[in-house]
């Protein structure tokens, strides 16, 4: 803030602290909002992030007083936070807790939930600044909005804010993310909507970023001069667990590639943007995300699978169609891959290859760049057989960090060039350093910086990419099975093969 | 791993660390900077500890030094720790005889190559920490105040006088939080400040580089109230509308309050070493804002002190002499902040 004498640039120390404000969140007995939501905002809490006076009103149809739902959190808190639990920040924080009980649909709860507020602004000086966190399913939006809008919890004083908080899935395809978008956009402006991908807010994924543009040695290769191609994983060893109303009829391509994928696909890709604001963020990705072409032909440039039975890391598992509240005949795919290019001077001719899965070989998420082999090598052949691609490896999560592929000789040979990798360990380097994405986002929320959030023009761009190969498949039968614990079905390999190349092990 | 070593020197010192690292099966630890904490014989282990729980969010190749008698002949010995469920590594080097008056000889081959290298007095600071032989090696110096065992009303200065660009007391870094709430107060209400008031035990490095920041970025004078403690209780800023105090009373709560707004509860607690230290080693580049204070503490103590009660400012005067020689010892558990 400008104006203020005690704050000076140089003073790194002093972190911000957003002002005196609240979070409404609906949906607060759910999975997310107490096993992430709640923990990090006692993480933020507890390192003295939040704003004194900082209070949190829950929404939910159990039937709950303010002790119960302050019960709740405390134990979910003492379970999951990242940081030691402190009986002081604690009780600080657990007396600005509210509860108000209700369907989204019920006038009464919401004339509460305005009067909660009111007494908070009142008794614990939240100044009427409020963030309204729709942890609940996209359905119940429309209904909350027009609720907030209805007993004028939208509307707020100059000089105070109110601001919306969104999960994924922003929609299902292009035509249901502009119906959403319209229901936010006709009650809060765009700049107080907030999407959460939680990806962005990893440390790992605003690395990518560090790394292109503060150092001189990745840059310069950083083309279709040196890059042959770029792989985008984000594997899942677990199958879909409980969540088979949410994930049947979705899918991994709406699940993940939507929104993650093509993410770390914009920030990998896109050009250096003039700062590192939000408006110039988001025109660097938003340029990139238009710029993204479909393969020609959809058969030969994308896969899809759907675990079958087997084993996974020793376990025996059942196969997607057999889990609880699947229908026999689904057709949701579990796997994804797709062949993406970009138009630009810097990337054509790379492809970028994209897949997603469930029940696959381990956990892992990761972005590769494979460099083009050297043009000439002054070597005997037999030398440098075992030498593959020079690659990058950008890990996003487990283990988080960078691996450098490149060929070195093999001591005690005459000539033997063989791959090794050299490797940065983000947990080695910094360890613990790493809050969880959601302290990260919540905080962002409540000081009103939107860098890492994608704004509507981006959804629609991912829908508009991912819309055509969706269509495509669901006029092509049945996904292809695979079974559990490999690495996806026999066609995605086929697809790489087809170009002379292949899929990493992760 | 723990390699015992004795009548050693920095080679074998070396060595050692070379042996244990590939024992333990990582050739490269990506260790970020090489921490050296110099410590008399008596305070060892619990600065090791706390340097060891820093390094667990910065990875580092830890050297405690311990300087003994410099009587006698040279005698270096060595404890070597590595793996073992901490990251980094360390070394416990004590030095007698000769050799202790040229500690910096033994540090300087073990440094590591091309990173940041941190000296931390955990007690008895240097009076010139830029000056001292180790501390030379340094790129980032860091002493607290509040632990020396006597003239404890002037360390802190001597600590001020001899700042160079890299120093940094504990002391300062106790008072970030306080900092933290106070500029996120004044965010809400920037109005122009006409008093400010500390409130602090009477012996407290802490509430001194806190009224000098204030006063500085503020440009008004301060004021000194007294209590008992522990470390800062209050600050208060007086506004036109009001006035903006933060007051904690039992070293953990604290309530903030502001004109116009209810007061609100606020955990300030104090913090321990390693958790101080963590936040030092995130920042190794000088601190220009810590610079400017130390400047104007220095030209606050240089011209008379302004007490707010007439009496209490007689009563420290008539008993000053008294007073000083007991502030001047140490006691037990007591901090800053």
């Amino acid at each position: 803030m400008t104006g203020n004498p005690l704050r000076d640039p140089q003073d790194r120390r002093l972190p911000k602290v957003a002002g005196p404000c609240g979070m409404v969140i609906f949906g607060v007995t759910g999975d997310l909002a107490r096993k992430k939501l709640m923990p990090a905002i006692y993480d933020l809490a507890n390192r003295g992030l939040l704003p004194p006076g900082f209070s949190v009103v829950g929404f939910a149809r159990r039937e709950w007083a303010d002790q119960d739902f302050a019960k709740i959190v405390h134990d979910s808190v003492r379970e999951h936070a990242r940081t030691e639990f402190r009986e002081e920040v604690w009780g600080q924080l657990a007396q600005g807790f509210r509860f108000v009980q209700g369907d989204f649909d019920d006038d009464v709860a919401f004339d509460q939930l305005r009067q909660t507020i009111t007494d908070l602004d009142r008794v614990r000086g939240t100044g009427g600044n409020h963030a309204f966190y729709l942890s609940i399913p996209p359905r119940f939006f429309g209904n909350v909005i027009g609720q907030l809008e209805e007993h004028g919890l939208a509307d707020h004083p100059p000089d105070t804010w109110r601001r919306v908080v969104v999960e994924k899935p922003f929609g299902s395809d292009l035509e249901s993310a502009r119906a959403l978008n319209e229901t936010l956009s006709g009650v809060f402006p765009p700049e107080a909507v907030f999407r959460i991908d939680h990806y962005l807010g990893k440390e790992t994924v605003q690395n990518i970023l560090a790394m292109r543009f503060a150092n001189m040695m990745f840059e310069p290769l950083w083309n279709a001069n040196y890059v042959d191609h770029v792989q985008i994983t984000m594997a899942e060893d677990i199958g879909i667990g409980g969540r088979a109303g949410y994930y049947d009829g979705i899918g991994a391509a709406r699940d993940v590639i939507q929104n993650h994928l093509l993410q770390l696909l914009a920030l990998t890709a896109m050009e250096e943007p003039t700062s590192f604001d939000a408006r110039s963020l988001r025109m660097e990705k938003l340029k990139v995300l238009e710029s993204v072409t479909l393969p020609r032909r959809l058969d030969l440039g994308t896969a899809r699978g759907q675990y079958a039975a087997g084993w996974a890391g020793g376990v025996k598992v059942p196969g997607y169609l057999e889990e609880p509240d699947i229908p026999d005949d689904s057709t949701t795919e579990t796997y994804a891959a797709i062949r993406l290019g970009i138009d630009s001077r810097r990337w054509s001719g790379v492809p970028f290859y994209l897949r997603a899965g469930k029940r696959l070989g381990r956990r892992v998420t990761e972005v590769a760049v494979q460099f083009k082999k050297a043009p000439h090598l002054p070597f005997h052949a037999a030398a440098t057989e075992t030498l593959t691609h020079n690659a990058l490896v950008i890990r996003v999560q487990p283990d988080e960090g960078i691996t450098l592929r490149f060929g070195s000789k093999v001591p005690g040979t005459q000539m033997e060039i063989r791959d090794v990798n050299m490797d940065f360990a983000y947990g080695g380097t910094f360890t613990e350093a790493s809050p969880e994405a959601y302290e990260r986002l919540i905080l962002d929320v409540l000081l009103g910086e939107p860098p890492l959030f994608p704004r509507h023009e981006e959804v629609e761009q991912s829908w508009r990419i991912l819309d055509p190969i969706i269509e495509h498949w669901a006029e092509k039968g049945r996904p292809e099975p695979y079974p559990s614990g490999t690495w996806g079905p026999s066609s995605a390999d086929e697809m790489l093969a087809r170009e002379g190349r292949s899929w990493r092990r992760p | 791993m723990t390699i015992v070593l004795e009548q050693t020197d920095a080679g074998g010192i070396s060595a050692a660390f070379l042996s244990a690292r590939k024992s333990a099966g990582s050739p490269a630890m990506g260790m970020v900077m090489t921490m050296v904490v110099v410590v008399p014989a008596a305070g060892a282990e619990s600065a090791i500890e706390a340097a060891q729980e820093a390094a667990r969010e910065h990875p580092s190749r830890v050297l405690t030094v311990v300087i003994g008698s410099a009587r006698g002949a040279s005698r270096i010995d060595a404890e070597i720790r590595s793996g073992s469920g901490a990251p980094g590594e360390t070394a416990l080097i004590r030095l007698s005889g000769e050799v202790a008056k040229h500690s910096e000889s033994v540090v300087l081959p073990l440094l590591l190559p091309d990173s940041p290298v941190v000296v931390w007095w955990p007690t008895e600071p240097p009076a010139d920490p830029a000056a001292d032989p180790i501390g030379r090696l340094g790129t980032r110096r860091i002493t607290d105040a509040a632990e020396v065992s006597t003239g404890r009303n002037r360390a802190m200065l001597t600590q001020c006088r001899s700042y160079a660009p890299g120093n940094t007391d504990l002391a300062w870094t106790r008072i970030t939080p306080w900092r933290a709430l106070i500029a996120a107060a004044f965010d809400q209400a920037p109005g122009k400040v006409t008093g400010i008031k500390v409130t602090a035990e009477r012996v407290s490095p802490s509430a001194e580089l806190l009224g000098a920041w204030l006063s500085d970025r503020l440009k008004v004078p301060v004021s000194w109230g007294r209590s008992d403690g522990p470390g800062i209780t209050e600050v208060a800023l007086a506004t036109r509308d009001g006035e903006i105090r933060l007051a904690r009373g039992d070293g953990r709560h604290a309530t903030l309050s502001v004109p116009g707004q209810p007061d609100r509860p606020v955990g300030l607690r104090r913090r321990d070493v390693p958790e101080l230290l963590h936040e030092e080693l995130r920042r190794l580049d000088p601190d220009d804002i810590y610079a400017a204070t130390v400047r104007k503490l220095i030209k606050m103590r240089d011209t008379p002190r302004s007490t707010t009660k007439k009496s209490a400012a007689k009563k420290a005067s008539t008993k000053n002499g008294a007073a000083r020689k007991k502030a001047d010892k140490k006691p037990a558990g007591r901090k800053g902040a």
